[in-house]
């Protein structure tokens, strides 16, 4: 007997055990964790645009969107990584890294902006080639792996900034860096924020109509499956890794221009905010299942939580307190969908 | 004899779906009762019942003539029903006496009592005469001797109804021997059996009588002196299926060698392994667990290393180094493992159609052309008759020969000319097996070449054209069809790989 009948009221079994469901019930089902966190996000707009009324104005909104896009960035290329059963724990120092190298290049070494950009990025790249790598090929796990690259990538920011931020302010090939992050494309929307908006809809792409896309999935669904399948899993292994560390140089970008400089002290912690924010939107942390949009989403509440409780004049101490349960939330209705759909099947 | 269990009248639904219908048997002391079914005839179902994790809609069950009430899991073990489940729920860390009486453990306080735990450990395991030592880790034992250790867990709480749900799925034949040989001692000291197997063969062995189940309902009982197993079988698929079948003669015993292996080697195991597989037949792969069958498979796909092999694929020496490289050389290999090795439960039936062949669905950037990839998906669906309700539906929710078929379906996508299957119909229900074989012959006919690893004997020798029998890591035999025969191979099977023909 298929013990998956048990508990399952929408399906029925016919003679041979081949269960039959409505595709759209399972289809919602997938999508729960996800309009969850929609409906979260939108009771917390509800709640804090009737607790104050400077939450839902103009300004404040795009403040928040604006404190959304360096997380959200990270978030980004994360999720890539978490899908395939992974851990992506260097992207916050990896980030600070490609900030002061970024600053390095523009401001010691005289490059041109976009040269010293483009070089900043490529930093970030090659932190994510170097995970991939001793990930795909030398077997560390996820992990370990990007643990070391976190303390190294923290380590390198600090000698090499001499332990001082890096200002661009009077440097005159730094001219307009700010613009990339403060510049205001359209009007009132600082370019950070679109930023975060075309590398979400990139992301998507990729997830969803890409090579790269499925073979995330499929290693994070079943990674010795595939590889038997034919599919050479270290080299798209090490490709996930690298688009992650492509967003966490963008990251670095977007923040020495939001901030005129490079913090080489910044960074650490932003790894853990990336991930809560993937794991908020509905992605698995063991693989196979997520989405941009949950991710966009989860990062997101995060903003919106501290920001309205900022606005409400409650401590900064307690939105720590806040946003670690609202991740404890997430989590636990996470488990408990997969609970059930373990007893399903 | 005495009776010491009767169930009747057991029902048993689900919504939407009756599980049991007026379901009986009996078992007394010192027996083995088999029961038997194709998967979703209610074997489970009736053994959850009776172990306490479902409850029933109707029926009675009496245990020593007294109406009983199980009403979870403890309340079965405090009546002495104890059940052995097919996966094993041990702890590889713990050792042996730690994993019987886990959650039992004697204490001083907060403290274990370790010798204590061992003493009782050592006392129970000589009682039920099962040769282990307490103090062993089991992740140092082999899968039957740890198996051996659930049996003891199970008699620790004085069982006098044993369950066993495919006991010897993962044995090799001396281990099912031990284990065989422990059923009958268990038998002797009156402890009545339920053993659920879907190999034919353990039937006659062990049991006094077999209750078959079909569609959740009752068929019948056969005792010992009267079973017959194409009877059982009829029962169980409701139709007659012929056991004796061999296969089509081949067109040509001269055909081109697709694939010819020679000097496989391995560090561990294989030792100048060679042989050449010609195009349109099924060479079948036969030997005990452990002969190295699989191991030859995974090294001449790149899955696992190997060395010194020389590998020709249609006359052309070629290097294989990982999976990818055999798949780009159109060989393709279905594990004995579907849901660990072979699918990604997880995803849709389409995605996993389609997962060795993603890469001639998406253009140079890397995008995908989905269309022509699901008109792919749905034509394979059609045309191996995979039952599911669309292409898009979870693959887990399939039954397992319908999963099966996914794998062949997404070799065939592939157009792979040479398949490797280990272990075809492991864990599919009889009937369900007999469409995995005519999707074979036809394979064959149509031109692939099939390598085909099996531990039963019957199969092998109702498909395959040429059987290369394994035995310690060496080829001892190559029999042609016509002249092989289950004694001859187990003969063979049974050589140490040294005395070579």
């Amino acid at each position: 007997m298929n013990p998956n009948t048990a508990t399952k009221p929408v399906k029925a079994i016919t003679a041979e055990g081949v269960v039959t469901g409505r595709p759209v019930v399972s289809f919602l089902r997938a999508k729960i964790q996800q309009s969850l966190a929609f409906a979260t996000l939108v009771v917390l707009l509800v709640f804090f645009s009737f607790a104050n009324s400077a939450f839902f104005t103009f300004s404040n909104i795009t403040g928040i969107l604006l404190s959304t896009a360096v997380i959200g960035i990270l978030a980004l290329g994360t999720t890539f990584v978490i899908i395939t059963g992974g851990i992506d724990l260097s992207i916050g120092t990896g980030m600070t890294l490609t900030a002061v190298m970024t600053a390095v290049f523009i401001v010691n070494f005289h490059a041109p902006l976009v040269v010293g950009v483009i070089g900043g990025i490529l930093v970030g790249a090659l932190i994510g080639f170097i995970n991939g790598f001793n990930i795909a090929v030398l077997k560390l796990p996820p992990f370990i792996a990007t643990l070391g690259m976190m303390l190294i990538a923290q380590g390198l920011a600090l000698v090499i900034s001499g332990v001082r931020p890096i200002y661009f302010s009077g440097v005159p090939n730094a001219t307009g860096f700010n613009q990339i992050a403060l510049g205001t494309l359209f009007p009132g929307i600082p370019n950070a924020v679109v930023i975060l908006f075309a590398l979400a809809i990139v992301a998507y792409i990729i997830l969803s109509k890409t090579l790269l896309g499925r073979y995330t999935f499929a290693i994070g669904s079943n990674e010795e499956a595939t590889r038997l399948s034919g599919v050479d899993t270290r080299k798209w292994k090490i490709i996930v890794y690298t688009v992650a560390g492509l967003f966490t140089g963008v990251a670095g970008t977007v923040i020495a221009s939001r901030l005129g400089s490079a913090q080489p002290q910044l960074g650490a912690g932003y790894e853990l905010q990336a991930i809560a924010a993937v794991i908020i939107g509905g992605t698995s942390l063991l693989g196979g299942r997520g989405s941009i949009m949950g991710t966009l989403i989860g990062a997101l509440i995060m903003s919106v939580l501290i920001n309205g409780l900022r606005i409400m004049s409650i401590q900064t101490e307690w939105q720590n307190v806040v946003v670690g349960a609202v991740i404890l939330v997430a989590v636990f209705t996470d488990s408990l969908r997969q609970r059930r759909a373990a007893f399903r099947g | 004899m005495t009776q010491l269990l009767k169930v009747s009248g057991i029902s048993k639904s689900f919504p939407g779906v009756q599980a049991l219908k007026d379901v009986q048997f009996e078992l007394n002391r010192g027996e083995v009762l088999t029961l038997v079914g194709e998967n979703g005839a209610g074997k489970s179902s009736l053994m959850k019942i009776l172990s306490g994790i479902y409850t029933r809609d109707a029926g009675s069950i009496l245990l020593d003539g007294e109406e009983v009430v199980i009403d979870g899991p403890k309340a079965a073990q405090r009546l002495g029903i104890s059940i052995i489940h097919q996966e094993m729920n041990l702890m590889p860390h713990l050792t042996v006496a730690q994993n019987i009486f886990v959650g039992r453990e004697p204490r001083f306080g907060p403290f274990m009592r370790e010798r204590e735990l061992n003493r009782r450990a050592d006392e129970l395991l000589k009682e039920t005469g099962i040769h282990l030592k307490s103090r062993d880790l089991v992740s140092s034992l082999t899968v039957a001797k740890q198996q051996m250790v659930e049996i003891a867990k199970a008699l620790s709480f004085n069982a006098k109804v044993l369950i066993m749900d495919e006991p010897t799925y993962a044995l090799t034949e001396s281990e099912t021997d031990t284990l065989f040989h422990l059923i009958a001692s268990l038998k002797a000291s009156g402890t009545g059996i339920i053993y659920i197997s879907h190999r034919m063969e353990e039937l006659s062995r062990i049991s006094d009588r077999v209750t078959v189940l079909r569609d959740g309902q009752y068929i019948g009982t056969l005792e010992k002196d009267e079973l017959d197993i194409p009877t059982v079988i009829e029962m169980m698929v409701g139709r007659h299926i012929d056991a004796g079948a061999r296969p089509t003669a081949r067109g040509s015993e001269n055909a081109d060698v697709m694939l010819k292996v020679e000097g496989l080697s391995t560090r561990s195991l294989l030792k100048n392994v060679g042989f050449e597989l010609r195009r349109g037949e099924i060479l079948g792969f036969a030997g005990l667990m452990g002969a190295g069958r699989t191991e030859v498979a995974r090294a001449i796909i790149g899955a696992d290393p190997s060395e010194g092999a020389i590998i020709h694929v249609e006359g052309k020496k070629v290097k294989i180094s990982n999976p990818s490289d055999a798949v780009a050389l159109g060989i393709g290999y279905l594990s004995e493992d579907r849901k660990q090795f072979g699918l990604l439960l997880e995803q849709d039936v389409n995605t996993n159609v389609l997962l060795a062949s993603l890469g001639d669905h998406a253009n140079s950037l890397g995008f995908m052309k989905t269309e022509p990839g699901k008109q792919k998906s749905r034509d394979l669906v059609t045309s191996l008759r995979i039952k599911t309700p669309s292409i898009f539906t979870t693959t887990k929710n399939l039954s397992g020969g319908n999963q099966q078929k996914v794998v062949i379906a997404k070799w065939l996508a592939r157009d792979c000319d040479i398949l490797i299957f280990d272990e075809p119909t492991r864990g599919i229900d009889v009937g369900a097996k007999e469409e995995i074989y005519r999707l074979l012959d036809q394979l064959v006919a149509g031109g692939k070449s099939i390598i085909m690893i099996s531990s039963e004997l019957p199969e092998v020798l109702r498909l395959s054209h040429r059987i290369v029998v394994m035995a310690g890591g060496r080829i001892t035999a190559v029999l042609d069809n016509e002249e092989a025969s289950q004694a001859k191979i187990m003969d063979y099977a049974t050589r140490s790989g040294d005395d070579k023909e």
